[in-house]
């Protein structure tokens, strides 16, 4: 594709668009789909043809629009309507714009849900087709990169991600520029772009939104890398647990390949870049930077000791920029607008938005995606409505195995990387798990702690036999049966594990029960001294 | 090659600038504990008995993999490590079915050693006793899994000095288990050229040869100095022209 190509296909579509009178966008990501989603957009399918409207109003698949917990939701573009838990049985309502039969189901871009958030990463989702590469051309689509081969050096790109101030979003919070430019500097020929998509934390769905609602997104911002650290081959490495998410990128992927996006002299450039799926078997600790690489070289996922980092020896040896989904898909709209409008939204350390996965005891639960440094409080009390009416607010859970639990004192902590580690939490990737007061804290960290125990390579001693004595420990504790030594025990082992692990997983895996301790220290002392549970809720809760 | 001073544990020593922070000590009489580190094989860094404090570092290294520097300040045995060593051993101990009086490497037993070098007199922890196989399917060595402590020296000789890849690991975390080509019995395995290479570098009685009983054997790796040996000096490798 030439640029003019890219101009006449972004004009043809949205003049197709324009000459309609509505377009009904039906959430197409799993969650939407688990509840229906896809008998409702045949529905609206069928009836739209029924009313032989087929030439004015089109059906189409669409990316999240955040409120999950009443899906399937189904966007209306006239007058910017979504309808929340459309059933098949709804359709002639949607299509006729009948609002008295809808009345309670519909959501307004006023509504608070909407309204408090500023979407910028999921900007295309209502609107744009994820299974239609003219869709997402017709919102700008593929004009950054357009601008990135044509217009700008590789060194202005690696300056303006710079200039942005982008930090990672996998979790460590690393800034994407300084890694970028080493990436760029190294004088190897070889060199590669991976896209980290193994998103394992228990209820988090970020990435996989973003994947299945706007792929072409991602693959824009890994071609961008591509261009700017001198990689002519890019990895995605996805979960094979998310099915349609991999079928969303294959077809991306083909597509940009036919319109000359990817491949072979990308916009009639001296710039290659081929892009190429990898599907992970299931394992957490794959989502390990040195494990993923492994994984994808075919060997058994588990992490070698760094240094040397990815960006000097990764994959196969050569220097690897191994960026997360959500950092790429950041990408495009820096080239697009400037690393400094970047850097002017959210907190000054970490500019830009940050989607959260809200789950848990809530009102409204979904995506959503605030600029960063926006409170908790705004987050779950504003945007997500609150926890539902008898239930009371104990603590919310963030970044996963990995991070902690932030209790109602803290409601007010801005959500950046430096403040909840301030708190002995961590940002994390984006899970926000929501907690009543009938949840156990003591169980909550046993939970975690099985997981890290069940995804823990079993390559060092600490994070493989560490977390079975601090599973049996907690186990112990939630059963009625802890003793007083085993506090000393269970701040020896975390001790450990934080500082003689291999890799981030063992690291972190403490991380939830030092979290807990540190704020819900009484809920300890109550099982142990009194062997009972204050929320009732854990084995030893239910029978006393 | 260039020369390193640098100061462990209070003495000021010298190495050469390749050196692990591990040889350097080795090399000066500082013995650091390790289980999985073999001088001669590439390097896992997975028991983390050798992790050191290393001045101006805020993480502990694994002294096996952490190269030397000029001027660098190492502390190879403060109570902190001492005490995370401690629990390792711990660990290990509670994580199989370790008993000394019934094994074959009683008395040379490297676990064993170290656990009364670091004075575990007791384990604190709930021991784990899982059910696990023992395979003499071998015509002359056994693998006893109860007494592995899953250090992969077996795989990584076998592969990197053998150049069979008979050994490596399946499953995960504590199901973890090593295995013989793609899980047959190791009498089975049609990779084995049965060197023996890997019995002699267990660090306990898990792999054994057939015919010794209780504190009968003893390993020996003299093969390996003498391979690494041979490697340095060229002895057998045709010169190959740099690519």
């Amino acid at each position: 594709m030439t640029a003019d190509g890219l101009r006449q296909s972004r004009e043809a579509e949205l003049d197709r668009q324009s000459r309609l009178k509505n377009r009904i966008a039906c959430c197409s990501v799993a969650g939407c789909l688990a509840g229906g989603g896809d008998a409702v957009r045949a529905a609206l399918a069928e009836e739209v043809k029924a009313q032989g409207a087929s030439a004015e109003i089109e059906v189409c698949g669409t990316g999240c629009m955040g409120l999950c917990s009443r899906g399937p939701l189904v966007r209306s573009s006239a007058g910017e309507i979504t309808y929340a838990e459309v059933k098949p049985g709804d359709a002639a309502a949607v299509v006729r714009s009948d609002l008295d039969s809808l009345n309670g189901r519909i959501l307004r871009q006023s509504d608070p849900f909407f309204a408090g958030q500023r979407r910028l990463i999921l900007a295309n989702s209502g609107k744009v087709d994820p299974e239609k590469i003219a869709g997402y051309i017709a919102q700008g689509g593929y004009q950054s990169l357009l601008r990135a081969t044509s217009e700008m050096t590789p060194e202005e790109i690696v300056a303006e991600v710079k200039k942005s101030k982008l930090r990672g979003r996998g979790g460590a919070g690393y800034p994407a520029g300084l890694k970028w430019e080493l990436v760029a500097r190294h004088p190897s020929a070889t060199k590669y772009v991976i896209c980290n998509a193994d998103e394992g934390d228990p209820g988090a769905f970020m990435n996989r939104s973003v994947l299945e609602g706007d792929p072409h997104r991602v693959l824009e911002g890994m071609a961008i890398a591509g261009r700017a650290v001198g990689a002519q081959q890019g990895y995605i490495y996805a979960r094979g647990e998310s099915p349609l998410a991999i079928e969303r990128i294959r077809t991306a992927i083909d597509q940009a390949q036919r319109e000359g996006l990817l491949g072979g002299r990308v916009f009639d450039s001296d710039f290659h870049f081929r892009i190429d799926l990898r599907i992970g078997a299931g394992a957490y600790v794959c989502g390990e930077e040195t494990a993923l690489i492994a994984s994808i070289e075919g060997k058994r996922g588990q992490p070698v000791l760094r240094p040397p980092y990815p960006p000097e020896s990764g994959l196969w040896g050569h220097p690897t920029l191994i960026n997360n989904v959500e950092t790429f898909a950041n990408i495009p709209q820096i080239i697009e607008n400037g690393g400094d409008w970047f850097a002017g939204i959210g907190a000054p350390a970490s500019p830009g938005t940050k989607i959260f996965a809200v789950a848990g005891r809530i009102r409204n639960s979904g995506l959503v995606e605030v600029p960063i440094g926006t409170s908790l409080r705004t987050i779950l009390f504003e945007i997500g409505g609150g926890v539902p009416e008898g239930y009371e607010f104990k603590a919310a859970q963030t970044g996963g195995p990995a991070g902690g639990c932030i209790p109602a004192q803290y409601l007010d902590v801005p959500m950046d990387y430096d403040s909840l580690t301030g708190i002995g939490t961590m940002m994390g990737s984006g899970g926000l798990i929501v907690m009543d007061t009938s949840s156990c804290m003591v169980d909550v960290a046993r939970f975690f702690m099985e997981f890290c125990m069940d995804e823990s390579c079993g390559k060092c001693i600490p994070c493989r036999a560490g977390t079975v004595q601090m599973n049996e420990i907690l186990g112990r504790m939630t059963s009625g049966e802890g003793k007083e030594a085993d506090f000393a025990m269970l701040e020896a082992l975390s001790g450990l594990l934080v500082e003689a692990s291999l890799c981030g997983l063992g690291r972190a895996a403490p991380n939830p029960v030092l979290s807990t301790l540190r704020h819900f220290r009484s809920e300890y002392d109550a099982h142990v001294r009194e062997r009972r549970c204050p929320a009732g809720s854990c084995r030893m809760g239910a029978s006393a | 090659m260039s020369v390193r001073t640098l100061e462990v544990d209070g003495r000021t020593i010298t190495a050469m600038a390749d050196q692990t922070i591990f040889s350097a000590a080795w090399d000066n009489g500082i013995r650091i504990p390790r289980l999985c580190h073999l001088g001669g094989l590439p390097d896992a860094a997975a028991c983390r008995l050798c992790l050191v404090e290393i001045e101006g570092q805020k993480r502990l290294q694994s002294a096996c993999t952490t190269k030397v520097a000029e001027d660098m300040v190492v502390r190879t045995d403060t109570p902190a490590l001492q005490a995370h060593r401690k629990l390792i051993i711990e660990l290990l101990f509670a994580e199989r079915n370790h008993v000394c009086s019934v094994c074959v490497v009683n008395g040379a037993c490297e676990l064993q050693t170290l656990a009364a070098e670091l004075g575990v007199d007791h384990i604190r922890m709930k021991p784990q006793y899982p059910k696990l196989p023992v395979d003499v399917s071998h015509h002359r060595f056994g693998i006893d899994h109860n007494r592995c402590i899953l250090c992969t020296r077996c795989v990584r000789v076998c592969d990197s000095v053998e150049g069979a890849h008979t050994w490596d690991v399946a499953g995960r975390g504590r199901n973890s288990l090593i295995i013989s080509d793609l899980g047959e019995p190791w009498g089975e395995s049609a990779s084995c050229t049965s060197c023996g290479k890997c019995v002699q570098v267990c660090p306990t009685g898990a792999l054994f040869s057939k015919g010794k009983t209780v504190a009968e054997m003893r390993k020996d790796r003299s093969f390996l100095q003498y391979i690494v040996t041979a490697r340095e000096k060229r002895l057998w490798i045709a010169e190959r022209k740099p690519r």
